[in-house]
């Protein structure tokens, strides 16, 4: 990290087109949200039945949140050439991939984790459940986002490329999801967070590489 | 030694008459082990009786599915580090090969499940979630391929998804490993119960080589596909632009 400039550049600048556009940021929260109030129309409503499987709707909340925004993170880094002065810098592109996946979880991932006691409120969680639990939320959903990062980096070049992403990132997402399902079970042991935060590490390890792979291959 | 291989002269030389080999062998293998597996070989009650004859197509394309999958991925490291064309080739190739060996792996499983487990689909099963994960991965290295506008594109795409879903299988495996032994219903009865019997064993090693030939011949033959492909799309090319 001898020049810093354009990773703290890519990092700010994501942090705030996600508040530039409209709504942007407000997107994913809208979303995660709706997700999760469909659950107790097709379910049921009744409280016992809700309070088993809200921790584990929370998840796949966050899995499908996390993918919605994936498709415009780095396409319109592409589109307007920022991509390219990137890839012409110095500093590495990995790590500019890293600090643009990182302000965009901060943006549009953190506020999702901060609202799950809200809507585990209303899924019937036990608020003394959630609480803990938000923890396992916000490395769970780092892991999404990076998963997803290199997933939107490859369908970077690819118009409408949001489906795509999501089946290119779905599998991935496979760990984090049973750990962080298994890490937020009521008497969870604490090797299952443990596992979670191994999972998010290996993420963090693998996927920085494989999105500047792609986004080289997005700019060429 | 690879890239004596790696000359597409070479590869369709060698290949013109290996796929009629590799193909006149491998039915015969596998004509012969189904030939065991239906008629010759006793049924095995503890397996669900008859229906556990379908072990001699589900445990090759098992194996299949996973050789197939490193295979996509070796074959993607070669082309992203030297450049091989055919190793991009042969990954693509590969790709629907295995993807449809996973497809009769994961149907001939269920298939067999739903006699003797009583349900045609088990969550809970570690390498049922491991195989429909692989399964998902070629469906995405596939699709993502054919999003791409160009071929250099799509290879390079194709190789990058490849490589970063290879490093992550070993901890799917281990993931799926370790929520499957927490659910793991009483009811199920597992294959790796009693070792397998020799009369069981010759034909499925034989039904798995044959396969495992048949795989390499129908690789051959798309590679052959793509080669011809793209001098198509040279001599078009060149049509075009010389008027």
């Amino acid at each position: 990290m001898r020049q810093p400039a354009p990773i703290r550049a890519a990092f700010r600048q994501a942090i705030a087109e996600a508040w530039a556009g409209g709504a942007g940021a407000l997107l994913p929260i809208g979303f995660f949200a709706g997700a999760a109030m469909l659950v107790p129309f097709t379910i049921g409503t009744e409280a016992s039945q809700l309070a088993s499987i809200g921790a584990g709707v929370l998840w796949v909340a966050l899995a499908l949140a996390s993918l919605v925004s994936m498709e415009r993170l780095f396409q319109a880094d592409l589109e307007d050439g920022t991509l390219e002065l990137w890839a012409q810098e110095d500093a590495p592109l990995f790590m500019i991939a890293t600090a643009k996946i990182l302000a965009h979880w901060f943006v549009s991932g953190l506020p999702l984790v901060l609202l799950t006691p809200l809507i585990g409120v209303t899924l019937q969680i036990p608020a003394e459940a959630v609480l803990p639990a938000m923890l396992s939320y916000g490395l769970g959903g780092l892991a999404f986002f990076l998963w997803g990062g290199v997933a939107g980096a490859l369908a970077a070049s690819v118009p409408r490329g949001g489906l795509l992403i999501a089946l290119l990132a779905l599998p991935l997402f496979i760990p984090t999801a049973i750990f962080g399902a298994l890490a937020v079970e009521p008497q969870a042991e604490p090797t299952n967070l443990l596992f979670l935060c191994a999972s998010t590490l290996f993420a963090l390890a693998v996927a920085p590489f494989g999105a500047s792979a792609a986004l080289r291959l997005a700019v060429d | 030694m690879i890239s004596a291989f790696a000359n597409p002269h070479r590869f369709m030389g060698l290949s013109r008459w290996l796929i009629p080999a590799c193909l006149a062998v491998s039915l015969t293998l596998i004509a012969w082990s189904v030939w065991q597996a239906l008629w010759i070989v006793p049924k095995d009650e503890y397996q669900g009786g008859d229906i556990m004859r379908a072990m001699f197509i589900h445990v090759p394309s098992a194996w299949l599915a996973m050789g197939s999958y490193m295979s996509l991925a070796l074959a993607s490291f070669v082309w992203f580090v030297w450049r091989h064309e055919l190793a991009d080739m042969a990954a693509k190739s590969i790709a629907p090969v295995g993807a449809g060996y996973t497809a009769v792996c994961l149907a001939t499983g269920s298939i067999w499940g739903k006699p003797t487990w009583g349900t045609w689909w088990l969550w809970d099963d570690a390498r049922m979630m491991s195989v429909l994960v692989m399964f998902f991965l070629f469906l995405g290295y596939m699709a993502l391929r054919a999003a791409m506008d160009t071929r250099q594109k799509a290879a390079r795409a194709g190789a990058i998804l490849a490589m970063v879903g290879a490093v992550n299988v070993p901890l799917i495996k281990f993931s799926v490993d370790i929520w499957a032994s927490l659910h793991q219903g009483a009811s199920v009865v597992r294959m790796d119960g009693p070792s397998m019997p020799a009369v069981y064993l010759g034909p499925l090693l034989i039904g798995a080589l044959g396969h495992l030939i048949f795989f390499a011949a129908l690789t051959m033959q798309l590679m052959r596909a793509e080669v011809w492909q793209r001098r198509a799309d040279v001599l078009i090319a060149r049509k075009l632009s010389g008027g």
